[in-house]
């Protein structure tokens, strides 16, 4: 208990002097994992919506496959990341290994299925309710995801914000493409996983408390920017 | 003068679900002026029908024609549902949807919107959700999605079933005035009284067949089949 106690006391401390150390890790962690989440947003929600409404041969196969990924190791994905980005990899000419790209890259690749996975379970009830009018309308394939898109934007910014949950927390992928430099590629997850080898618990502990104070906050204001839980219930 | 994408032709067209034949087969034309009512008991076929003349619904058997190629003569028309369709929108903007989706701005769209939820009624439910409207207002809301392209040809298929005598006179009324605006209406009912006020001609219709055609008070007047009598009497067709 009293690493805890020490641990809260240490973050609201640091916080409070602004520390220039959390402020730059807190801030990378944030540009990392926003990033991230943006580009597989763009990726997901349309590729779940345009799965929602699609009929193919392969589309059952392809609908397990996308939710089987939602459960990647990042540790793997990161591990792949590595070797492709590597200096003898077929993308190390990019010189991408070790910096915040690299990062947000391994990011996208494990966060992108849990979003098109989210949208597409809701967009397809949306497409069950919205299917007739749509048909009797003789909207063309494009319409119809933006249509559903928008009109089930509620439900899509739960999907951004598991992603964007999955990846603040991701620990594995970014600590090996990214490698936990100081100033380069730490992050809040990254320096957890240091002090606690180095045994500075209190410190882990306060790096710990405002991880989860960012995501909360993350959450709590876009929740109330987009005015959710408030009047109907989309 | 635009061009007319009537007359409809419906030849020997049949539909099956789940291996029952459920309609047909079936011929008609509809062509000319004025509302057409498709009359018949629950159950007779009467959405399976209008589905299959608006494009919804896969033909086992025969065709459709229209009398311009089948994309302009789907540009063309509307199609009401019984259970109004709600998007999760604000009544203007469902309103205004179809015209967004044909291009107009949205500012144009929403002023458009403005004028057509007038003519319903609806000026004061805008600025509401569509799940806010009571179910004759949702009708409304629907009527006027349908209308706000001027379709040649609108498709209903019991826009009052549920709804009480206030509403019905409502959407009644909307309905007279958009074919006299030229609109050819063609309106699925199973209540007699509602085919009586209506209709210009009826097709009557009983267990996926088609059992009786004419114009309205010659119809209603002479039926010129039995099934047809026994259901303007008011009997249960069996």
């Amino acid at each position: 208990m009293n690493n805890i106690w020490a641990g809260l006391i240490e973050a609201a401390r640091m916080v409070a002097r602004l520390d220039p150390d959390l402020v730059e890790i807190t801030a990378r962690s944030l540009q990392v994992t926003v990033t991230a989440t943006l580009i597989a947003a763009l990726l997901g929600l349309p590729f779940g919506a345009w799965l929602a409404i699609s009929r193919f041969r392969f589309r059952r196969f392809a609908v397990a496959v996308m939710n089987a990924l939602m459960g990647l190791p990042p540790v793997v994905v990161g591990l792949i990341v590595y070797v492709l980005f590597s200096r003898s990899g077929p993308l190390g000419v990019f010189g991408l290994l070790f910096t915040p790209t690299a990062m947000i890259i391994a990011q996208v690749i494990i966060i992108t299925p849990i979003i098109a996975s989210i949208a597409h379970q809701a967009i397809r009830d949306l497409w069950a309710d919205y299917h007739d009018l749509l048909i009797s309308l003789n909207t063309t394939r494009g319409q119809r995801i933006r249509a559903l898109l928008w009109d089930g934007r509620r439900a899509l910014l739960t999907a951004a914000l598991a992603g964007f949950g999955r990846a603040i927390g991701e620990v594995g992928a970014i600590m090996i493409v990214g490698g936990n430099i100081d100033h380069a590629t730490r992050v809040l997850t990254t320096a957890i996983a240091l002090e606690t080898g180095k045994g500075a618990f209190a410190m882990a502990l306060a790096l710990g408390f405002v991880l989860i104070g960012l995501a909360v906050a993350v959450n709590l204001a876009l929740h109330i920017l987009s005015r959710t839980e408030r009047g109907r219930t989309w | 003068m635009v061009v007319s994408i009537l007359p409809l032709t419906l030849t020997d067209i049949v539909l099956r679900r789940q291996g029952k034949q459920i309609l047909g087969p079936l011929s008609l034309t509809v062509a000319g002026r004025g509302i057409t009512i498709v009359l018949g008991p629950n159950g007779a076929g009467k959405t399976s029908l209008l589905r299959a003349m608006h494009g919804l619904e896969r033909l086992r058997g025969g065709n459709i024609g229209w009398a311009v190629p089948i994309a302009q003569a789907r540009a063309a028309q509307a199609f009401v549902f019984q259970t109004p369709i709600l998007m999760r929108r604000n009544v203007r903007d469902c309103i205004a949807f179809p015209l967004q989706l044909a291009g107009q701005t949205r500012q144009q769209a929403r002023a458009a919107a403005d004028l057509m939820a007038a003519r319903v009624g609806l000026t004061s439910r805008a600025e509401l959700d569509c799940a806010d409207l009571s179910g004759g207002e949702r009708q409304k809301m629907a009527l006027a999605r349908a209308l706000i392209t001027t379709p040649q040809v609108l498709f209903l298929d019991e826009p009052c079933a549920n709804l009480d005598g206030a509403a019905t006179a409502e959407i009644e009324a909307i309905l007279r005035d958009a074919r006299d605006n030229g609109t050819r209406i063609v309106m699925s009912t199973h209540n007699v009284g509602q085919a009586r006020r209506l209709a210009d001609d009826v097709l009557f219709i009983h267990k996926g067949r088609l059992h009786d055609h004419g114009a309205a008070p010659g119809f209603f007047d002479h039926p010129q089949t039995p099934e047809a009598r026994a259901h303007l009497n008011g009997d249960l067709l069996t």
